[in-house]
């Protein structure tokens, strides 16, 4: 039979479709195995047949009126995921069928073990009841004295947090990898909300570069490990708390036993290997990720957790080649940047802990601090996933390095140096003393120039992508030395030049960063 | 009065042996046979399908809707329906977790065996009640032969 009501949309989008209810279903359906409903999407459609069976309701959707995991929608012969979800269009005559996916397992813990008629538990959409049940039962376990209930009043005011929420916090432990841009101020965000154990995996030693966007390090910290000055600072916040130190890089050969503590995994780290190794740790582990990152003015943000969604690999099977995106030390960021990225990173594993909201789970976030924008893509999971999916291929973890292809593109970069001719800047300043007639040319780009240049020496300016444009106002008689921030961007020029016939040419080795350091320290270094 | 389910004794050594096989990881399964709409329900035939979990494989299990669709049409070719599934619970006991009822269906039987230690004990019967709050355990009837 067919709703009359369903068929009048003015826009004239509505389909007649026919839903086919599962078996398990169909008592709930007036035992009917085939229902008409008139709609525009998959969505629509289900809308349509709980509005027709209310009695379905609860068993296809949750208490937020969401789609439950294990309900599978295919219109014909096509699994609706793959054509746009409950957006999915429909056209007339169009079948769907709901096809259910079974799981269960056993119960976290003993506590949890339900007895046939036992009620669901407080309801949260974001907690996976192993890891709700486990951090509740260690957060039964644990008190908060006076001093701790005034420290935290502001949370335990909402009855979102509360002291359950506290406890939770206290009892959780939360791995940040990476003491930099994104670590400090989640580190520093995490301590004050009271997280029990903060660790902290960072091998590196504070530099004043730092100091831009690093707000967990002070002046004072330059020179010191970052683990050191983080843990002094995350104390001086909340003496209350564990800060405990991982001082080494993070490896395929100690990740595992690292990451395995904790309860939450927070990815604040800045190159491609260790993300992909935080990633795959986290999915043999089953260990959410909440990651971060961040380039220049944009920034990103999900929660990876292949228990109930997709992986980084899900995202980005494989990383780009290498030197295609530079990292902050190459292309910069905005010092404000990885605050606003590293407190979402803060605020998500809260809410992972104490249960509550929508985690970034299957969502990706793009922040684009220019334009102040906040942007939102879907992610599914990919059944071909590597690491997390039907048929994994990555069964323990790889070398990184090698994956990111690292090594190679280094002995690359190495090899495009080495063979073009140098300069060292001791020898050049001796050419240059004895007034030696060279042509120094800066490839940099402008802004770079205004940082320091060696204008003072007759230097010139040409960006390196201006080079071809410019080589006519050079000429193959005069001896050229070519430089850059630490040579690599000189080699290139350099090559472009040879290629052109220019034979009579230098590159300066080390850049102009050796220049300030074996040459004139007044030169300053970024 | 506890419904009933009738099981073969064959049907139950069967998927007792696929869950001490696969301890300590969960095994699952399909049951397959007859619903007498309510008079009583018939497993007449399990089918073992492979855990399509990757990871935690050890205390959680997953059929997905591509192995179901798949099972259903065997089934339906012999004129039988998918009723239920089977998992097993290693080193617990046959009950059904607060996981197993937040991811239950209405109406399938659920049979879970217990696996201590590797191995495997008598399988208990269950079926979601339909405010989905719990479970409703089932008699499980054996015949030594079906």
């Amino acid at each position: 039979m067919i709703d009359s009501r369903d068929n009048e949309n003015a826009n004239g989008a509505t389909m007649n479709v026919t839903i086919r209810i599962p078996a398990a279903l169909k008592q709930y359906a007036d035992n009917d195995r085939e229902v008409t409903v008139g709609a525009a999407t998959v969505g629509e459609a289900l809308d349509r047949l709980v509005d027709r069976h209310p009695s379905l309701g609860p068993h296809l959707f949750d208490e937020k009126g969401r789609l439950r995991n294990f309900v599978n929608t295919w219109v014909n012969e096509d699994d609706s995921r793959e054509l746009g979800g409950p957006a999915a269009p429909l056209h007339d005559g169009d079948t769907i069928t709901i096809v259910p996916s079974i799981a269960g397992g056993l119960p976290a813990d003993p506590e949890e073990r339900s007895s046939p008629r036992r009620g669901a538990p407080g309801g949260s959409s974001t907690a996976d009841p192993s890891f709700a049940a486990q951090l509740g039962r260690r957060a039964a376990a644990v008190d908060l004295d006076a001093s701790e209930i005034r420290r935290y009043s502001r949370h335990l005011i909402m009855p979102e947090v509360g002291m359950d929420g506290q406890r939770r916090l206290k009892a959780a432990k939360v791995l940040c990898v990476g003491a930099g841009g994104l670590g400090s101020p989640l580190g520093l965000y995490l301590a004050a909300a009271g997280v029990g154990t903060i660790g902290i995996v960072d091998f590196d030693v504070v530099d004043e570069t730092n100091l831009q966007r690093q707000v967990m390090h002070g002046t004072k910290d330059v020179g010191r490990p970052k683990i050191e000055s983080a843990r002094d600072r995350l104390l001086d916040i909340n003496p209350t708390i564990d800060v405990v130190g991982h001082e080494t890089p993070l490896t395929s050969a100690n990740a595992l036993e690292i990451l395995e503590p904790y309860d939450v995994v927070i990815d604040g780290t800045d190159n491609f290997p260790t993300r992909y190794l935080v990633n795959d740790a986290c999915v043999l582990l089953g260990k959410p990720n909440v990651y971060g990152s961040i380039f220049r003015f944009e920034g990103q943000l999900s929660v990876f957790w292949a228990r109930q969604g997709p992986c980084y690999r899900c995202l980005f099977r494989e990383p780009p080649p290498p030197g295609l995106v530079p990292s902050c030390a190459e292309g910069g960021v905005l010092g404000v940047l990885p605050g606003i990225v590293g407190t979402l990173q803060a605020l998500e594993a809260i809410k992972l802990i104490i249960g509550k909201g929508d985690a970034m789970i299957g969502r990706l976030l793009l922040f684009d601090a220019l334009s102040m924008k906040f942007r939102e893509l879907k992610l599914r999971r990919n059944p071909d996933c590597p690491v997390c999916g039907a048929n994994p291929t990555i069964r323990g973890l790889i070398d990184y390095e090698e994956f990111c292809g690292v090594p190679q593109a280094h002995a690359a970069e190495l090899a495009e140096q080495s063979s073009v001719p140098e300069i060292t800047a001791t020898n050049l300043k001796h050419r240059l003393d004895r007034r030696d007639p060279l042509v120094l040319i800066d490839v940099r780009e402008t802004h770079e120039w205004d940082i320091c240049n060696l204008g003072s020496k007759g230097a010139r300016l040409i960006p390196l992508g201006e080079v071809p444009a410019h080589m006519n106002e050079l000429s193959s008689a005069d001896e050229i030395v070519l430089y850059c921030r630490s040579g690599a961007r000189s080699a290139k020029a350099l090559r472009q030049l040879q290629d052109a016939g220019f034979r009579r040419l230098l590159n300066l080795k080390g850049g102009i960063l050796a220049w300030s350091e074996e040459v004139d320290p007044s030169i300053p270094r970024y | 009065m506890t419904e009933s389910v009738r099981m073969g004794r064959p049907d139950l050594e069967a998927i007792r042996h696929h869950a001490s096989r696969g301890y300590p990881e969960e095994v699952c399964g399909v049951l397959v046979g007859r619903d007498e709409d309510g008079r009583g329900r018939a497993i007449t035939r399990v089918v073992p399908i492979d855990n399509s979990r990757v990871d935690e494989r050890a205390r959680r299990y997953i059929i997905p809707p591509e192995s179901l669709r798949q099972a259903e049409r065997s089934a339906a070719a012999a004129g039988l329906d998918v009723i239920g599934f089977y998992h097993s619970h290693p080193d617990h006991p046959a009950e059904p977790s607060v996981y197993d009822r937040e991811h239950a269906w209405p109406w399938y039987t659920y049979v879970i065996v217990p696996v201590m230690a590797g191995d495997s004990g008598e399988p208990r019967a269950w079926r979601l009640l339909g405010d989905r709050a719990g479970f409703q355990e089932l008699r499980i009837e054996s015949a030594d032969s079906e």
